[in-house]
């Protein structure tokens, strides 16, 4: 079980980091989207890994309960991932929408595909 | 904290306070202003004067509040005999320049902004005499130089003020970081950041390998502060500014301040070798090319300026000498200088009121004209040349007495010759200042005719020139006190110090005699020496320091462009490599325990969960160019991810994964509806590959790390939540009590930060819309991709009969959040998407327009609702956020509880759910933008309407008028 967990936070993590490195921005936000996951399941899992023991209280049984501390920051991060993802998306589309294309970088000489947006807002 | 200290700490923070006034205050007129910018000084210095008598009686008053004790950080003062003398000058003239300031600004100049400047300085240089943490000090100090820059750079038209506004920041803020080391060094030695402390500790301080360091350090904060030379450049630049900053800054305050800071440390740092030669060498080149350059300057304010550079040097000189009789004389000079050179400055500020020009050699013969103007200034100006009956002199006497027998360098005689060149240039150039401007024929060529101002403006200098005289006459009755006590405080012993006007024949009489008769002679020739100094060349130092700069600003540009060249993806790959270096690295230090967690076994359904989740990622990565089909894939790890969830015992992120899912996916739909729709190829395999072997580090070097924690034993602190959770949180699921209770703090902090991210996404949109992506939208060609059943019947009916279902659910998973999974934060998942499906069913507007909340008033009615739950607490006398809960009995329905804890998740709900919503209306504008039509039927085909056409016509009409 341990290996399943660390292979799919590490499978996670490779895909997130190979598609935050590539040139346009769809990819690198579907990159962090990847982190995300990784970054909450790595979290999730400090508090290890246990089977059938919920931290919900039983009062009838003295049953074991799984570690509550590290799903209550994880359920917080993954609210909050989707706000980071909600701007990021945004903040995408609208330099898309200004600049006419959705590349990240900002180097070399400005191409077609910029000199339309400029020529544009000119 | 002594008795009166609690005084301390209020004087400190009253100018800081105080300093809110003015710009409110100019309003009601600008005598008004001023008074109220008088009313804090003059309450600090009524304080100040409340606990002078025991500071007279050797009493030193302390006061502390803890701050951060962690750091030594502690908000402790202490008021001693110098901290009394500093405190006294910078209120006392702090109210004359404040009256002063009153008459002599224009009414084009902005009173009100003017005097909160003022008023933020004078407290940051209460702050530094009075602080007894140095790194107190230490932040007071930055907060002078921060200070004196919005006070120098006050005429921002002027390119001039602008520049020495910088110039003064670059050199008084670049020694303060030198300082910082410095003081942090000499803290480290002492074992203690208290000043008090750090005064006892002279032996092992002067005995440190760290001293000669500390001391370097310290006094390049100290000599770029106090225009020591080779940083005297910036001061006379500073005189760009209005002349009452001239005469607070550069005669009695910040100028000051390095001259204070070395008169502080005078009892750990004096008496070495390295100090003598440092600081005395430093002082008496100082004072002689100051005075030099003082007496060429045609401008009445830079022939004050470096007048104050030679000044400086001068009572650094006597400090460096390090013996206690030495240290006496510079405070009773501090004193002098004060009066005489704040009076002379105010009077240049009047010649240049008056006569509209600063030119000496425009000027002349104004006696006539300005007789009290010219009164004032020949009492202070002769006393700066240190004539007999003026204070000036009697310092000068005593200096000159005190470089007569220093030796350096094991020759007697040459720091008393260099003083007395210095005094004789001094004694010329102060003459000048009377000869030149007063003196002579009357003129008729002055830019403007001029004549004495009004009371208010020369009362100031003439109450100066008053104690000049005093001083002068009656040292031992005035002055002689206060110079001892603070003397003693500066030494750290008592001084008998005997101020009186003749002292019988000594070296230094001859020594003045050579200087007065001497700066007269040079006077006389002045005309054909200021030929020959303008002819020569000479280094000028702005000239330099612009290079400096220059340079600088060139090679930062040079590394900048080299390491930044803008390629976002250069970063990220740079950055996550050297992450997993030096991941690497800590592993390859060792230290790893051995495993002491048995393996869990893998059941076959969890092998198929993983096998999904690894071919979904694996896919996306190879096809993500189709953006479409990447969106569809990622719904398939979330999904895997849920399940992990719910099988690893975490049922409410299981809940809240699953939902965040959802939303996600439809924002990004959404998004991508305006984007291109495939990634196109442009990184070669080279670029690829190299991504692959980073990514693939990355992803190995987690996936190691995640297993070598899951594989060991670890301690927790949840056992306290598990126990208390129901006895002190009311309800039994552990996860939502967390939330809600014990962290409250974070999901507070958390339900904020989602706040504020739909906020951004909204003026970020609103933003977008006012520029030229709005004309992009306005022509947006839809053609391609437009379905042609926009709002198909099916789906506006399944929506509806849904909503109310899915509210319940929303609701049920709401209420029994606090003892089962569930919660605010995945009720306003829930409840978001059961409204986006209407959005989406029915297209935004007509939704929008049967919405009766508006989302931004849900986000902050939702944070307000959880802050006041917090609140309530302290109602019943419980820290914030403590939560309470009951149980309450209704006869039709089982008993059940009630529990604050439940209003705050009430908060988390609506702030969810504010923000969720407002991003999907955000996107939704862009479709309006971009000409999407609005319907005015839920559907496209509606049966209980009627008939089409006639439906399609009213829309028609409606779009035309719209």
């Amino acid at each position: 079980m341990e290996i399943v967990v660390a292979s799919a936070v590490g499978v996670l993590t490779a895909g997130g980091v190979y598609l935050m490195l590539r040139l346009r921005a769809f990819p690198v936000i579907l990159g962090m989207a990847f982190l995300s996951y990784a970054v909450n399941i790595f979290l999730f899992s400090t508090g290890r890994i246990a089977i059938d023991a919920p931290p919900i209280l039983n009062n009838y049984a003295d049953v074991p309960y799984t570690d509550p501390l590290p799903q209550a920051l994880v359920l917080t991060a993954i609210v909050i991932s989707f706000g980071m993802t909600a701007v990021l998306v945004m903040i995408a589309l609208g330099a898309f929408l200004e600049a006419a294309h959705d590349r990240i970088d900002m180097t070399g000489e400005p191409d077609e595909e910029d000199a339309a947006g400029t020529e544009r807002e000119g | 904290m002594t008795e009166g200290g609690g005084f301390l700490p209020i004087i400190a923070m009253l100018p800081f306070l105080g300093a809110l006034l003015p710009g409110l205050m100019i309003r009601a007129g600008r005598n008004v202003c001023a008074v109220t910018t008088a009313m804090p000084t003059i309450l600090a210095l009524v304080m100040l004067a409340i606990l002078a008598p025991s500071v007279f009686s050797g009493e030193v008053i302390e006061a502390e509040i803890a701050w951060l004790p962690a750091l030594g950080l502690k908000a402790s003062f202490f008021l001693d005999g110098l901290g009394l003398l500093f405190a006294g000058m910078i209120l006392g003239v702090g109210l004359l320049i404040t009256l002063y300031a009153r008459f002599y600004l224009a009414g084009e100049d902005p009173m009100g902004v003017f005097y909160t400047y003022l008023l933020l300085f004078q407290g940051a240089m209460l702050g530094i005499v009075i602080s007894d943490n140095i790194l107190l000090l230490l932040i007071f100090w930055e907060l002078t130089s921060l200070s004196s820059f919005l006070l120098i750079g006050y005429w921002k038209h002027l390119p001039e003020g602008r520049q020495g506004a910088r110039m003064a920041l670059a050199v008084t803020g670049g020694g303060g970081l030198a300082m910082i080391g410095g003081m942090l060094i000499l803290g480290n030695i002492a074992g203690s950041y208290e000043l008090t402390e750090i005064l006892a500790e002279t032996e092992a301080i002067q005995a440190s390998d760290w001293y000669l360091p500390a001391l370097i350090l310290i006094l390049l904060g100290t000599f770029t502060k106090s225009a020591q030379f080779p940083f005297h450049f910036w001061l006379p630049h500073a005189m760009a500014a209005p002349t009452p900053v001239s005469a607070y800054l550069h005669s009695a305050t910040m100028v000051k301040a390095g001259v204070f800071l070395m008169a502080r440390l005078w009892p750990v740092l004096a008496g070495t070798d390295a100090w003598f030669y440092i600081v005395a060498t430093t002082g008496l080149v100082t004072m002689v090319i100051g005075a030099l350059i003082a007496l060429f300057k045609d401008d009445l304010k830079a022939l004050l300026a470096f007048s104050t550079v030679s000044h400086l040097g001068l009572l650094t000189m006597l400090l460096g000498f390090g013996t206690p009789v030495a240290a006496g004389v510079a405070v009773f000079h501090i004193i002098n200088h004060l009066t005489f050179k704040a009076s002379l400055f105010m009077c240049a500020g009047i010649v240049d009121h008056e006569a509209h020009t600063r030119d000496i050699k425009r000027l002349g013969g104004l006696a006539s004209l300005m007789p009290v103007t010219f009164a004032i200034s020949t009492v202070a100006a002769l006393s700066m040349a240190g004539i007999p009956l003026f204070n000036g002199f009697l310092s000068k006497e005593l200096m000159l007495e005190e470089a007569a027998h220093t030796t350096w360098a094991g020759n007697p005689q040459i720091v008393g010759i260099v003083a007395t060149i210095g005094a004789l240039l001094s004694v010329a150039y102060s003459f000048r200042f009377v000869a030149h401007v007063f003196l002579g024929p009357v003129r008729d060529d002055y830019p403007h005719k001029p004549h004495d101002p009004p009371f208010g403006m020369y009362a100031a200098p003439a109450l100066l020139a008053v104690l000049v005289v005093l001083i002068g006459v009656f040292p031992a009755a005035t002055v002689e006190p206060l110079v001892n006590l603070t003397a003693g405080a500066v030494t750290g012993q008592e001084m008998h110090m005997h101020l009186k006007l003749w002292h019988g024949v000594t070296p230094a009489l001859f020594m003045s005699v050579i200087a007065v008769v001497g700066g007269a002679i040079l006077l006389g020739l002045h005309r054909p020496l200021d030929r020959l100094w303008i002819a020569m060349p000479r280094p000028e130092a702005k000239v330099i320091f612009d290079w400096i700069v220059r340079q600088a600003a060139t090679v930062s540009g040079r590394i900048a462009e080299g390491t930044h060249n803008g390629a976002i993806s250069r970063y990220l790959a740079i950055f996550t490599a050297a992450t997993v270096v030096l991941g690497y690295l800590a592993w390859a230090g060792g230290g790893m325990a051995p495993a002491t967690r048995e393996m869990l076994p893998i059941p076959p359904v969890v092998g198929v969960g993983w096998v999904m989740l690894l071919g979904a990622t694996l896919a996306v990565v190879v096809m993500h160019r189709n953006r479409f089909r990447a969106l569809v894939l990622i719904g398939i790890i979330g999904l895997m991810i849920s399940a992990g969830f719910v099988y690893m015992s975490a049922p409410d992120l299981a809940l809240t994964q699953i939902s965040v899912e959802t939303v996600t996916i439809i924002l990004l739909l959404l998004a991508l509806h305006f984007m291109p729709k495939e990634t196109p190829r442009e990184s070669g395999p080279a670029l690829r590959l190299r991504d692959a072997v980073i990514a693939l580090g990355a992803g190995g070097g987690v996936a190691m790390l995640t297993y070598a924690f899951l594989r060991r034993d670890f301690s927790t602190i949840s056992d306290f939540h598990l126990e208390n959770s129901y006895s002190g949180g009311g309800g039994t699921n552990v996860v939502n009590v967390i939330l809600v209770d014990f962290r409250g703090y974070d999901t507070f902090g958390e339900i904020i930060v989602l706040g504020i991210a739909g906020l951004t996404i909204y003026a970020l949109m609103e933003a977008l819309l006012a520029g030229p992506a709005s004309r992009r939208l306005r022509n947006w060609d839809f053609s391609r991709d437009r379905s042609r059943d926009r709002h198909p019947l099916m789906m506006v009916v399944a929506t509806r009969v849904m909503m109310p279902i899915a509210a319940v659910v929303g609701l049920y998973i709401f209420l029994r959040g606090h003892n089962q999974p569930g919660g605010g934060f995945v009720a306003g998942l829930v409840i978001s998407i059961a409204l986006l499906m209407q959005y989406m069913a029915s297209g935004f507007a007509w939704t929008q327009g049967r919405q009766r909340i508006e989302y931004h008033s849900m986000i902050g009615s939702g944070v307000v609702i959880a802050g006041l739950t917090g609140v309530g607490a302290w109602f019943a006398g419980q820290p914030f956020l403590t939560s309470a809960f009951g149980y309450v009995h209704l006869p039709p329905i089982e008993e059940f509880e009630l529990a604050t804890a439940a209003l705050f998740d009430l908060g988390v709900f609506l702030a969810v759910l504010g923000a969720v919503m407002l991003t999907l209306y955000s996107l939704s504008r862009i479709a309006r933008y971009a000409g999407e039509t609005v319907n005015i039927g839920p559907m496209d085909y509606d049966p209980s309407q009627p008939p089409e056409e006639m439906a399609r016509e009213e829309a028609e009409r409606r779009e035309e008028e719209g």
